[in-house]
């Protein structure tokens, strides 16, 4: 058969596979995509709420046609105790803005758009294709990929990985490790039905407008987790994820903890009288900083979740995807305008236009705040939703108890819980792995 | 935004309200005719239920019940004449030639078009059989109306159209279909969806016999040889008055054993659902439900299966259904008859063990004491 | 040889939800698939190309999403697709269909060679009719065969077709003649992967998109709703069972106990059975 040669391969078609696929083929280069899923966003579990700002920078008048579900007006942050959450809510008609900063979606409709898309700008896709191997010449240097189709290897100057977050290729290839079971946590999500009017009348919303509930605290079984409940047009998305590691060490599963979400007075209420569909699991990269491996060498680039890219703080995930995608594909495109080969020294340009922007600036400023939840994840996830849940109630309760009596018993709690010394220094470290 | 990602399945409004005048030329069509399929000398069973579902229809609407055989000179169509007055039918229509020996599209199409053609009936019912759905595509085509497949249950509408019923979207859903301002109203309907009737033995009425106009040199198609299924292999499972049937939840092939036990124990027929038979546990023939058999067996027991729509359309028409299924939140539950929440790998020897000492010999005496 | 074959886009129909309150099917985040019937006849299709060399055509009636439907086709190996649409058709039932099919077939007949064989599946998920497919021979006056489980030869010289038909409670060996319809039967065979070549040509090949009038259709009142002499007037949620399985209690007791309650509360409900199954087995 006919040998094909490409300038780039890019091996998933997720966010930052998309992101990067879209920017090479619009610039003209000649690009294949490979995807194992059926379709793209087949095998991709999101909660999942979009940036607009990331994807604004790639395909600017995406709002004409892409499948958003609701734009964010209100935003909730509870800490929950077993039978309670004291919460922060935040919504403001500014959301209702022309151009909305953050919208929910499928990803499942989400991504095939962004796949129509990338075609459109002239890439090759190709579905239910798995890659299976890079190929590499007598000096290493990556020069295409192998799939599990019959027909042998298909060339290219670069293979961009954007294979999520086991991303197998790479490590096989061993350009990085694994990721190991403290750095990665698993999501466990629902998607539950509902009449279109009926999620409106929950949660106050009218038209598009759409809100987002995020919830630590016992649910979660003093590991460092979080639940999410995301508003989408006629279904809410619910879930929880937790450490892969904590999960191993607490012998829980993750559906028992989703079933405990689901069953919480604050949530059940939320969801009552849904039709439950699509149970599905989904690893996030969670290392931060620290966590992030080789991004580039001789003929490859690493972008997403396969690099770690992944601000688990800020529940972030699909704009450092799509943002690293695009950098990479624009270095890419700027070496190849030079006429210059894809060599590891040729694409360090991709790091460093990534170091300069906010995906690796906001990973770098939370770096100590994956190993600072993980080893205090008890106190910050079970004792002080508990602590806050009893002065909230102290504090609400009118029973004649003097105010003044109230405020010392709700501080004695609090010290007889992590004692003075406990209180002061979970703050600090807690402020110096925020700064 | 999103798209409004609501439908019906087709738009039953606009035209549904609408309710033409039906064309003159179609006003004289009358009657119902079922018709009655006999293959290698035998009548299809779901001929008669058919012919038990026309009566019904023919009395709401004060007309005739013709039954239509078509086959070769001899017996069997004798035999079948008389069955199908014996079933119910008022009149009988035969085409009697060599060459309607063994089904083919081509002279059975020309037979019964023409046979339309002539006598002009307003409902013509077939079963949904590999022949009966062949044959119906065609003749309906041919005829330019409409054809209503797999119907499960049949009505006449106040203004004496016919109502048709069918599932659809694997039985998520039904829907009533008609046939406005053409004739004949087609409709086909499955093996064992329609209650077996009353055989009365009653004397050959009326016959009105067709002369094909056709000769074996203008079909194309010959037949060269038939294979008859393997008797031992052939499942009865649709006229079975009972049914023991084996889901996923059996969890290995070697557990169907089990299955096929209390099956021999109480004389049944055994069956599975779907994935079973795409794990290749067991032969196509045995599968149950919208693209297996429906059954309508007295007793139908369920063992580790779930018990989706699919698969619930081709049991319901069970008298009595039992479920075994570890998972009390089970679908099957919610039209199973009785139930038990256990785990049927378990459960299964048990209940072949009592069964065999209930209607032992010994036992059987003491009943009949 | 020139094969066309006609596949249909359907909702995956285990995925389906019906809308509580309204009875409509809610198709949101339900994949569509190739009605999986139909694969059966593609891949014979594509077999019987690489047997007896020639093109295979597949041919889908439906809304622009069904492009998706013909480029998995293509990948699997078929040379080109054909995708009829055109808010006409919207509401066919059977006999529009096969009306509208049959119109695009001559055409791309006329185009591209004129069919030795058209191929269907035996019957889609969703309409579940089995019609379309006979209601097409009829007509393009060409023979029908449906059914088929295996095609064990073919004669192009002679315009000769062996097929073995299933049929109630055998199978029947025929010989027609082409060209010739053929709705073929599930599990006759598997469809096939698609080499990456092939996955690279259906990447890149166009899907002929063709409207009513570029299928030469004159006559569109047989198209469509209006075409379509059935009508469904009512859509409804089956009857739920009033009352829920009677559960025989478990806890705390031998199996064999439970058997025999169970046993009993058959015989109770269906007294008629213990005679009958005392008589066919228990011996
Ligand atoms: C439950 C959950 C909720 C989340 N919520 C949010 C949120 O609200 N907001 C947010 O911004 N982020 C969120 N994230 C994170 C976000 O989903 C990811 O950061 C983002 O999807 C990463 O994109 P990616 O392209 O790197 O990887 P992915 O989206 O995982 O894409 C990788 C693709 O590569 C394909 N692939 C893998 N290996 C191969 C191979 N060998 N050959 C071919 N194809 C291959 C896969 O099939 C897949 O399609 C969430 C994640 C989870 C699990
Ligand atoms: C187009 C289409 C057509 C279809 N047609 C049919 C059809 O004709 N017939 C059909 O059957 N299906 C059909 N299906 C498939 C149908 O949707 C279901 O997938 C299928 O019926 C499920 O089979 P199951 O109940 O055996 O398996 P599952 O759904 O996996 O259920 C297994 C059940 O066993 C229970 N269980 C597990 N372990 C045990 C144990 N030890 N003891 C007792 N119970 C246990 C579980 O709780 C569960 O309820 C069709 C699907 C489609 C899409
Ligand atoms: N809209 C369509 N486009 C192409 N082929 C179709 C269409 N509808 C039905 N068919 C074909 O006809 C067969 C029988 O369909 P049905 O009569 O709907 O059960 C299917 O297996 C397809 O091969």
């Amino acid at each position: 058969m006919i040998e094909e040669n490409f300038d780039a391969i890019v091996v998933g078609a997720g966010m930052s596979g998309n992101a990067a696929a879209y920017t090479m083929a619009s610039h003209g280069l000649k690009v294949l995509q490979l995807e194992r899923g059926e379709y793209p966003g087949s095998k991709n579990v999101q909660g999942a709420i979009m940036y607009a700002n990331m994807l604004e920078k790639i395909i600017p008048d995406f709002r004409d046609d892409a499948p958003l579900e609701r734009h964010l007006v209100e935003q909730r942050l509870w800490v929950m105790d077993d039978t309670s959450h004291t919460g922060i809510h935040y919504r403001s008609d500014d959301f209702n803005e022309a151009k909305p900063n953050r919208y929910t979606i499928i990803r499942a409709q989400f991504d095939k758009w962004f796949s129509r898309k990338v075609r459109e700008a002239g890439a090759t896709v190709l579905c239910e294709t798995t890659v299976t191997e890079l190929i590499r010449d007598a000096k290493d240097r990556v020069i295409g990929v192998r799939t599990d189709r019959a027909g042998g290897a298909i060339y290219a100057d670069v293979v961009v990985l954007a294979e999520g977050v086991c991303g197998l290729l790479g490590t096989r290839a061993g350009l990085r490790q694994m990721p190991k079971p403290q750095t990665v946590a698993l999501a466990v999500k629902e998607m539950h039905f509902l009449p279109e009017e009926v999620i409106e009348q929950r949660f106050g919303l009218k038209g598009d407008e759409g809100c987002v509930i995020e919830a630590v605290g016992t649910t979660s079984r003093s590991m460092a987790g979080l639940g999410f409940l995301y508003t989408n047009k006629e279904s809410i998305s619910l879930g929880i994820g937790c450490l892969v590691s904590d999960f191993a060490a607490m012998v829980e599963s993750p559906y028992v903890l989703l079933d405990a979400l689901k069953s919480h007075p604050s949530i059940r209420p939320l969801i009552a009288g849904s039709e439950v569909k699509e149970y599905s699991a989904h690893l996030i990269p969670e290392g931060g900083y620290k966590a992030i491996p080789q991004l580039f060498g001789d003929g490859w680039v690493v972008v997403g979740d396969a690099a770690q890219l992944n601000n688990a703080i800020h529940r972030e995930g699909s704009n450092l995807a799509m943002t690293s995608g695009r950098i990479a594909a624009e270095a890419i495109i700027e070496v190849n305008s030079r006429n210059a080969p894809m060599t590891k020294r040729n694409l360090a340009l991709y790091k460093a236009m990534l170091d300069k922007s906010f995906v690796v600036k906001d990973l770098k400023k939370y770096k100590d705040m994956p190993a600072l939840l993980h080893t205090n994840s008890c106190n910050y996830f079970t004792t002080y939703p508990r602590l806050m849940s009893q002065a909230a109630q102290n504090f609400m309760r009118v029973d004649g108890t003097p105010k003044i009596e109230k405020e010392k018993a709700t501080t004695a709690a609090f010290i007889k819980a992590r004692s003075r010394w406990g209180l002061l220094s979970d703050a600090v470290r807690l402020a110096l792995a925020w700064r | 935004m999103s798209t409004a990602n609501r439908e019906t399945p087709r738009p039953a409004a606009g035209r549904a309200g609408i309710k033409k005048e039906l064309p003159a030329h179609f006003k004289d069509y009358r009657h119902v005719w079922v018709f009655i399929e006999l293959e290698r000398g035998q009548v299809h069973p779901v001929s008669f239920e058919l012919l038990g579902e026309g009566r019904k229809l023919a009395d709401k609407l004060e007309v005739q019940l013709a039954g239509v055989v078509l086959g070769p000179p001899g017996e069997a169509v004798g035999n079948a004449v008389a069955e199908a007055f014996a079933y119910g039918a008022d009149l009988v229509y035969i085409a009697e030639a060599p060459l309607l020996a063994d089904y083919r599209n081509e002279p059975f199409t020309k037979a019964m078009t023409d046979l339309v053609d002539t006598h002009k009936p307003e409902i013509l019912l077939l079963g949904a059989t590999t022949l009966g759905r062949d044959l119906a595509g065609s003749v309906a085509t041919t005829l330019q109306t409409g054809l209503t497949a797999d119907c499960t249950e049949l009505d006449v509408d106040t203004d004496s159209s016919l109502a048709a019923t069918r599932p659809t979207f694997g039985g998520s859903l039904l829907c009533t279909i008609y046939t406005l301002n053409f004739r004949p109203q087609m409709a086909t309907v499955r093996p064992r969806v329609m209650p077996m009737p009353q055989r009365t033995d009653k004397p050959v009425g009326r016959v009105i016999r067709h002369k094909l106009s056709l000769a074996e040199d203008e079909i194309a198609t010959k037949v060269l040889g038939f294979l008859p299924d393997n008797q031992s292999a052939k499942a009865n499972l649709a006229y079975a008055d009972v049914v023991v049937a084996g889901g996923l939840g059996l969890g290995a092939a070697e557990n169907l054993q089990l299955v096929k036990n209390l099956a021999r124990a109480i004389g049944a027929e055994h069956g599975c659902s779907r994935p079973l038979v795409q794990k290749s546990w067991m032969p196509a023939d045995r599968q149950i439900g919208q693209t297996g058999k429906t059954i309508r067996p007295k007793l139908y027991i369920a063992a580790g299966i779930s018990g989706a729509v699919q698969h619930r359309v081709g049991v319901e028409g069970a008298d009595l259904i039992v479920a075994i299924n570890t998972d009390p939140n089970a679908p099957i539950f919610d039209f199973a008859h009785l139930g038990i929440v256990t785990d049927a790998i378990r459960f299964l020897p048990a209940l072949t063990e009592a069964f065999t000492r209930r209607l032992s010999p010994h036992s059987r005496d003491k009943l009949a004491s | 040889m020139h094969i066309v074959i006609c596949i249909k886009q359907v909702p995956d129909s285990a995925q389906i939800r019906v809308h509580p309150v309204t009875n409509t099917i809610m198709r949101q985040g339900v994949p569509t698939i190739i009605n999986p019937y139909d694969l059966f006849a593609l891949e014979e299709a594509l077999r019987l190309r690489d047997a007896y060399g020639g093109e295979v055509t597949v041919l889908t009636m439906g809304p622009p999403m069904a492009e998706d439907a013909l480029r998995k086709a293509l990948g699997y190996g078929a040379d080109r697709a054909v995708l009829l649409t055109d808010r006409y058709f919207a509401g066919s039932d059977t006999l529009a269909t096969s009306f509208a099919l049959s119109q695009a077939i001559a055409k791309v007949g006329e185009t591209f060679g004129t069919p030795d064989l058209v191929f269907t599946g035996k019957q889609t998920i969703d309409g579940d009719t089995a019609q379309v497919g006979p209601g097409i021979a009829k007509r393009l006056g060409l023979l029908q065969l449906t059914y088929v489980a295996k095609i064990p030869s073919i004669d192009l010289a002679a315009g000769e077709i062996k097929v073995e038909r299933r049929s109630e409670g055998g199978t029947q060996m025929l010989k027609s003649r082409l060209p010739c319809l053929i709705t073929m039967l599930e599990g006759t065979n598997e469809i096939r992967r698609g080499s990456i070549h092939d996955a690279l040509c259906a990447a890149r090949s166009q899907v002929l998109k063709w409207s009513a009038a570029d299928a030469g259709i004159e006559d569109l009142t047989k198209c469509g709703l209006r075409g379509s002499p059935t009508v469904v007037k009512r859509v409804f949620a089956p009857a739920a069972r009033a009352q829920k399985a009677a559960l025989i209690d478990t806890a705390e007791k031998a199996l064999r106990d439970v058997a025999d309650e169970l046993i009993t509360a058959i015989f109770t409900r269906q007294p008629a059975l213990e005679h009958e199954l005392a008589f066919n087995g228990g011996a």
